[in-house]
């Protein structure tokens, strides 16, 4: 071989004839036995399918009624409780909302709307957490102290006080929303991920790859980040539905997403604010969705903890 | 016979135990886990460290390895002192020195299929190397330490002990360094494994020439491969000799009580066995013993061990003690 390396032990072939009657082994890896665990975990795999189902919904439900989010039926408008009740016969499923709009079409925009603001919204604090807790606790040392102070300093700045700030002064928008939640959701991520760096850092086989020279950035990229991973994905599945619970409760408060959009949180605050006139469904559709999402989410979280627990080895 | 390729002069680590500066009252306390080691190592030889727990040991692998702080002395390789080096001087000689862990199983990613361990080092060192030539050489080796190369795309945990630790010395043999730390490679594994083991690394070592530091605390199987053995304590040399002659003729009093502990596989003569018992325990390394650090523990020590560190002496037939009175 070139490059300097000898061949070793040319003459012996020792194992080579038998290998080469045997194909390639292909491993399992931990990752198939999670997954293995995760598979015989019933109440995991149904909320597994409800959420797929809620998924689906979100992405094709508008193809399922013939109405959209936006037209008012001027003639319902006024006589909702009477006339604008959940019925099968003409095609509004969940009935009519208070402005005389199909509530369908309405619970598919706004269920469109709170995925997007929990996926996105976990997505980026898990990806900026995991990197920034990862380089702290690795590089260790000044550098960690300095990270994580800064880290504890913006976790004493009361969030929400901060994020009603923003909307308030920035104006209301969806995008402001993202802002203000990825400002401080990547914080306890950082730290769990940080706390985790320091077991992995002093095991032997990080030891092995510095003895090796791998570059510190290599090791973090290889070899602590896929071994964090198991605790990052967890996090992440329980993330996603406190993005949602947040953004629920900001624009319960009025503060959200603005007409003409909409998400559960702002369509279970329309809800109770007529719940007074009798038209229940308006809160009870959101409601369910928004409920059986979150339940859905924990449980998974619940399962992934299982399957993914070290501990199995 | 051959040349030099490691020079280790004068080494000292210490660690700080009360960082400096962190409260104004809190004197910084030093601890000497290593204080003073010199000895060399020719290229194909095996230097055998033994010690009890604690004596640094492994503390002097990892300076020699670059791996922590230190304090003083030199680690000259292959003609280049490796002390001054940043990361990256340091990157091109880390090819060349390799080490084999005492965990087998915790020394290998378990994200990472043995493939891809073993040969992170080869991908490091060549980057140039092509994918086939990669897997190539991979193979190569994995025959070499007696896995069945058709494994590669198995994962740490389906192997046992043993097993793992030839994936282990796999990679520490992919590079061809000249020179491969074997911090207590068999000391998580049991008998008959141990021994495959280490015949494996005396094979390996007859193939390619490569040099072994061995460390490890059981002194038969330190005797068995070993060319020369230096004994340490509380981070100094006690003795160190080749090692027929230090098994034969102990010099300094703790090889003699080292020695004397070695259980002897026939229960009659261990039976008749004289055991010399060391009293006391071993003095904190925070605040060694003046003079002879093993002087509180000694049979035989006198009133100016206290004052006086005794220093390596020649006793002939390469073979340096540091003990004053014999």
């Amino acid at each position: 071989m070139s490059n300097g390396l000898t061949t070793l032990n040319p003459q012996q072939p020792r194992t080579a004839a038998m290998a080469e009657r045997m194909a390639e082994v292909k491993g399992r890896s931990l990752w198939a036995d999670a997954r293995a665990r995760f598979v015989r975990n019933k109440a995991a795999m149904i909320s597994l399918v409800v959420l797929v189902a809620v998924f689906l919904f979100a992405f094709f439900g508008h193809l399922l009624t013939q109405y959209d989010n936006e037209t008012i039926d001027w003639n319902v408008l006024g006589k909702v409780k009477e006339l604008g009740k959940p019925s099968f016969e003409n095609g509004h499923f969940f009935g009519y909302d208070d402005s005389g709009r199909d509530l369908f079409a309405r619970v598919v925009q706004g269920t469109q709307v709170s995925l997007m603001v929990g996926v996105i919204g976990a997505g980026i604090a898990v990806i900026v957490g995991t990197i920034y807790g990862a380089v702290a606790g690795y590089l260790g040392g000044r550098i960690d102290s300095v990270m994580m102070r800064f880290v504890d300093i913006a976790m004493s700045v009361p969030y929400m006080f901060v994020l009603i700030l923003l909307l308030v002064v920035f104006g209301r928008s969806i995008e402001m929303i993202f802002v203000g939640i990825g400002l401080t959701a990547w914080l306890d991520m950082s730290r769990i991920v940080r706390g985790q760096t320091l077991s992995i850092k002093n095991k032997e086989f990080i030891e092995a790859a510095v003895a090796t020279g791998v570059p510190s950035f290599t090791i973090i990229r290889r070899h602590v980040v896929p071994n964090l991973l198991g605790v990052v994905v967890v996090y992440a599945t329980l993330l996603v539905p406190q993005m949602i619970l947040t953004e629920s409760f900001i624009s319960f408060l009025g503060l959200g997403v603005q007409e003409p959009l909409t998400s559960w949180g702002a369509l279970i605050s329309e809800g109770t604010s007529t719940m007074n006139y009798g038209t229940l469904w308006q809160l009870f559709f959101p409601l369910a969705f928004f409920v059986v999402s979150i339940f859905a989410f924990f449980f998974i979280g619940d399962g992934l903890r299982d399957a993914l627990d070290p501990k199995d080895r | 016979m051959s040349e030099t390729i490691l020079k280790v002069d004068d080494l000292k680590v210490w660690f700080d135990v009360k960082k400096p500066g962190a409260m104004p009252w809190v004197s910084p306390r030093k601890l000497k886990a290593v204080d003073g080691v010199s000895f060399e190592l020719k290229s194909g030889e095996t230097l055998g460290i033994v010690g009890e727990s604690g004596c640094g040991k492994s503390t002097l692998a990892r300076a020699v390895m670059q791996m922590v702080p230190i304090e003083a002395g030199s680690v000259v390789w292959l003609g280049n002192d490796l002390t001054g080096l940043d990361t990256r001087g340091m990157r091109a000689h880390r090819k060349e020195m390799q080490m084999i862990f005492q965990d087998p199983l915790a020394s290998l990613n378990p994200r990472m299929t043995i493939g891809q361990i073993v040969a992170e080092p080869l991908k490091t060192h060549f980057p140039g190397l092509s994918r086939a030539q990669v897997k190539a050489r991979v193979q190569e080796v994995l025959d070499t330490v007696g896995i069945l190369p058709n494994l590669v795309n198995r994962y740490p945990h389906e192997f046992s002990g043993g097993q793992c630790q030839r994936i282990g010395i796999a990679r520490a043999l992919i590079v061809n360094p000249q020179l491969i730390i074997c911090d207590e490679p068999v000391s998580a594994l049991d008998v008959s494994i141990q021994a495959q083991v280490i015949n494996l690394l005396m094979d390996l070592q007859k193939e390619t020439g490569v040099a072994l530091i061995f460390i490890a605390h059981d002194l038969s199987v330190v005797k068995h491969i070993s060319d020369r053995v230096m004994v340490l304590y509380l981070g100094n040399v006690m003795e160190i000799a080749p090692a027929a002659d230090l098994y034969a003729n102990p010099t300094h009093p703790y090889t003699e009580a080292l020695i004397s502990a070695v259980p002897i596989p026939d229960p009659e003569l261990e039976r008749q066995k004289q055991v010399m018992l060391l009293d006391l325990d071993l003095p904190s390394p925070l605040d060694p013993p003046s003079g002879c650090v093993f002087r509180t523990r000694c049979p035989i020590a006198e009133p100016q061990c206290a004052e006086i560190k005794p220093a390596l002496r020649d006793r002939g037939a390469t073979h340096f003690a540091a003990c004053h009175l014999r």
